[in-house]
């Protein structure tokens, strides 16, 4: 099946039904989104397949042919960073990062949806994502940052 | 700059090994200018003087032995090495190096337990006992116990000088400079002329120089990175996607694998059927394992569907099948046989023990360290030599045991650290990857990563300790008068250094810590350990003793502060012996203007604990809105000593604040048949982000010593909420989880 991942088409010989998760990381290398509960539960797994919000642990691959799927490689990167991912930076959110590829893309597409958050939006918004550290805190913060500073672009 | 102490070479080679890094530093930069900095190809001689610094052409990398699993070690350490060498972060290459005995944690091998609170007594107790298992304990690399800036925080600020003092060295050999009239900033050593050399063109001479005899580190006051915040040498990697996990490598002609062992950690398997797997897209292999199987494919997931259609029959636990029988075995050990220890025993609990005597019972639960990222290592199995690469905070225990397992020399083994997406201790475990090596060594040649499945990963967690308390106490004339706490449990270090082969001796310090070694002048005041037999396999879990512990012991407190009338804060004050501990007290309760009156169904909960070295005080107010529990704001006051990064400590105080709460609210691993019930996060939750309260953090630097971070915080957050929600709703909470009483919104 062809998969077009942040911009690229890819062409991938696996079963229908393998989750895109891992056609993404074992089969192309896509390693920003994570494994971690299998069962769309903790959320660090989040893509977007075209402007919906997916667990791709638990979503069939074939389901993502002729959409375009976005990972947190897509958003931004290091030298080009996206707004929530600079907030993240500012606010220094992470510390075992190994939940922050879901929480940001989470958070990007929200803030597509709501630009202006209220406190209760936010936590509606970002309780389906697990962090085992505790960095809810910060998360929160970060949220608010990124709202003001796509506001200002 | 001030030189408040002039540390000659002799007494650092006493008390720590960084002089060995010195003279390394410059002796492998002379050999290997160009070599990759993992180091591992060097010979025996050349990896134990290996160094905290090292500087090649291509730059300078700071050697940060101890494991990163989200608590920001790397950081920490580079700026510790960093703050005297003159470098800046953003400037350097941060490894945390090959396994090597010259990075044991602490200077004395005897100290490094890494389980129990540095400062307390009962440690050299505990570290005679050790002496029998030295040989294998010395050397003893691993990264627990919030040890990581407490061992390090003078052993790396010397690496730094002495690498620089000795680069100094060098520009005035080469220049004829005199040294004394030379600077150091960012990586350059600048002559008197303003010239300036980079360390790394220096570094081909100070490989020949002889090291300085003296070395002074600087005054605090002088500090450019200590104590400011700064920014983690990971963010930027962890906000894009582009860090690295262990469970992200990918090599050349990799294979992808997984296992699938008895749910009952440790049990054997009868028989397995793998013929329907073997069938399967993309499997190339099914071995069997002790206690289970592992699948070899070209892709994790369809290894993950071919484990699941082996069909298996597996052997009994080893452990009882039900949990009343682990409460039960609890319940039946505190008995004078089972008595292991009695830290504490003031005045004469049982001559003022009275017909007013309270007497209750508490419970812990066990509970999963779970990590997000779920156990993997990458192996490869070449001709005479292994090649590892997983995140792990025992690296020599990995290098041993592969060593045993495969009859190879510990160092052909060769053990490359990965970054950890979270630990909490889960990764002081290495039997993962001996499983990682066996199917490694079915396909030779070839690297094969291993992943756990998440179900897998739950049902293999070696657990906190389940425990159990009975409390006797009373108060008078407004006061607590007597104070009697009995803990049993089973031994964490037995269950965990057994399976290294190691004996700690008969006592157990991890049975009383946070209770029995608690700065409070009780006039009446015993505190005694029983020892349960061993019941499921246990690990250190982030806080150790202290996280069953301090909950049974504040808990207690405050209901005998209650039955004296007293206010819950203004007793802990008056019964507190330490000054440093008093502090952090006043703090919270000047943060939580303690005492102001608070509306109908809201309450407010305080509680302190020291462990490892840290006194932490927390306040928490809740509300009880009819629908459940609402956690509206927590305070929190710990004294470090001093703080080297206030951004990462104040992560570190947020984040152990919500760990101790989110399990205390929801969590318990408990087993039925003999399987684990909680297979996945929807069954161990934890806190989410809407449950998350406001916390304000404030950090005292009164402490004499400079002790840890990660895990202090843990403690007094189970105790606080209970005492919180007793004081809005008069319900007392003695066994944890809470949601098995009241509802959390």
């Amino acid at each position: 099946m062809q998969l077009n991942v942040n911009g690229t088409a890819y062409e991938v010989d696996v079963e229908p039904d393998m989750p895109l998760l891992w056609v993404l990381r074992d089969e192309l290398g896509i390693t920003g989104p994570k494994y971690g509960c299998g069962v769309a539960f903790c959320g660090a797994c989040t893509v977007w397949v075209d402007r919906m919000v997916v667990r791709s642990c638990s979503y069939p691959a074939s389901a993502a042919e002729g959409a375009q799927i976005t990972t947190i490689e897509g958003i931004g990167n290091p030298d080009a960073l996206h707004a929530v991912q600079a907030a993240w930076v500012e606010e220094q959110v992470a510390q075992c990062g190994y939940c922050q590829s879901g929480q940001i893309m989470t958070a990007a597409a929200f803030l597509q949806e709501i630009s202006n958050p209220s406190d209760a939006e936010i936590d509606d918004a970002m309780s389906a994502n697990l962090c085992r550290c505790g960095t809810y805190p910060k998360i929160r913060a970060a949220i608010k940052r990124a709202a003001t500073s796509l506001q200002g672009e | 700059m001030g030189i408040v102490s002039k540390i000659t070479r002799r007494t650092l080679l006493v008390g720590s090994m960084a002089v060995a890094g010195g003279v390394a530093f410059g002796i492998y930069a002379y050999k290997s200018p160009q070599d990759n900095p993992l180091l591992d190809d060097l010979t025996e001689g050349e990896a134990a003087l290996t160094p905290y610094v090292m500087i090649t052409a291509a730059g300078v990398t700071l050697i940060t032995p101890r494991a990163d699993k989200g608590q920001g070690a790397y950081s920490v350490q580079a700026a510790l090495i960093a703050e005297e060498l003159d470098v800046d972060l953003d400037q350097v290459s941060v490894d945390p190096g090959p396994p090597s005995a010259v990075y044991y944690n602490t200077a004395l091998a005897n100290e490094a337990l890494p389980f129990s609170p540095a400062d307390q007594s009962n440690v050299a107790n505990a570290a005679r006992a050790v002496a029998d298992a030295a040989m294998k304990f010395i050397g003893m690399q691993i990264t627990g116990g919030s040890t990581t800036v407490a061992d390090g925080f003078t052993k790396l600020r010397a690496a730094g000088a002495i690498a620089r003092e000795t680069l100094k060295a060098a520009a005035a050999q080469e220049s004829g400079h005199d040294a004394l009239q030379m600077r150091t900033e960012r990586g350059e050593v600048i002559l008197p002329n303003g010239e300036r050399i980079s360390y790394a063109r220096l570094a081909p001479t100070a490989a020949k120089m002889r090291l300085p005899e003296n070395v002074g580190l600087r005054d605090p006051s002088s500090w450019r990175l200590i104590g400011k915040p700064m920014q983690r040498v990971d963010i930027v990697a962890k906000s894009t996607g582009t860090q690295t996990y262990g469970i992200d490598l990918r090599f050349d002609d990799m294979l992808h694998a997984t296992v699938r062992r008895n749910p009952a950690n440790g049990g054997g398997m009868a028989s397995y059927d793998a013929s329907t797997a073997e069938g399967m897209r993309g499997v190339e292999k099914i071995v069997e394992l002790p206690g289970g199987v592992g699948v070899i494919a070209d892709n994790t997931w369809r290894a993950f569907q071919a484990a699941n259609a082996v069909e298996v029959e597996w052997g009994d636990p080893p452990f009882p099948a039900e949990m009343d029988a682990h409460w039960a075995t609890l319940s039946r050990s505190f008995t004078a046989e089972n008595l292991n220890s009695r830290p504490l025993d003031a005045g004469n609990v049982e001559a003022v023990l009275s017909d007013e005597t309270i007497e209750l019972e508490y419970r812990a639960p066990y509970l999963a360290h779970a990590p997000l990222e779920p156990v993997s290592a990458v192996v490869q199995v070449g001709e005479a030599r292994i090649d590892i690469w997983t995140g792990t905070q025992v690296p020599r225990f990995i290098q041993a045991n592969v060593a045993e397992l495969t009859g190879l020399k510990p160092e052909d083994i060769h053990v490359h650290v990965q970054m950890m997406g979270g630990s909490f201790g889960h990764r002081l475990e290495d039997d993962y990857v001996l499983h990682a090596v066996r199917l490694a060594m079915e396909v030779p040649g070839r690297p094969v990563k291993m992943t756990y499945s998440r179900e897998e990963d739950m049902a293999h967690d070696y657990l906190r300790q389940i425990a159990m308390a009975r409390v006797r106490g009373t108060a008078r004339n407004g006061r607590v008068h007597a104070f009697d706490l009995s803990i049993a449990m089973p031994s964490v270090s037995e269950s965990q250094m057994g399976r290294q082969g190691l004996s700690l001796g008969e006592t157990d310090p991890i049975i009383v810590t946070g209770a029995g070694d608690q700065p409070y002048s009780i006039p009446n005041y015993r505190v005694t350990g029983y020892k349960a037999p061993q019941l499921a396999p246990l690990s250190s879990w982030r806080s150790v003793g202290a996280s069953t512990n301090a909950f049974f012991h504040e808990s207690f407190l405050d209901e005998l502060i209650h039955a004296a009338g007293a206010d819950p804060l203004e007793e802990r004050l008056r019964l507190l012996n330490d000054a440093t501990a008093r502090g952090v007290l006043e703090a919270v309760g000047d943060m939580s203007n303690w005492g102001a009156p608070m509306e109908r169904g809201r309450g407010r909960g305080v509680a302190f604990a020291r462990s490892f070295g840290t006194p932490v005080a927390e306040v928490v107010e809740v509300t009880d809105t009819g629908n459940g529990i609402r956690i509206d704001k927590v305070y929190v006051a710990a004294d470090v000593g001093r703080v080297v990064d206030p951004v990462n400590f104040d992560n570190m105080m947020k984040g152990g604040v919500i760990f101790g709460l989110g399990h205390a609210m929801n969590c318990e691993i408990t087993f039925a048949n003999g399987r684990i019930e909680q297979e996945n996060f929807y069954a161990f939750e934890g806190m989410k982000l809407y449950q998350c309260p406001d916390i304000e953090v404030r950090v005292l630097e009164n402490g004499p010593a400079v002790t840890g971070i990660g895990e202090p915080p843990v403690p007094p957050a189970a105790p606080a909420l209970a005492n919180a929600i007793y004081a809005a709703t008069r319900q007392r909470l003695r066994e944890m989880p809470f949601s098995k009483f009241v509802t959390f919104v």
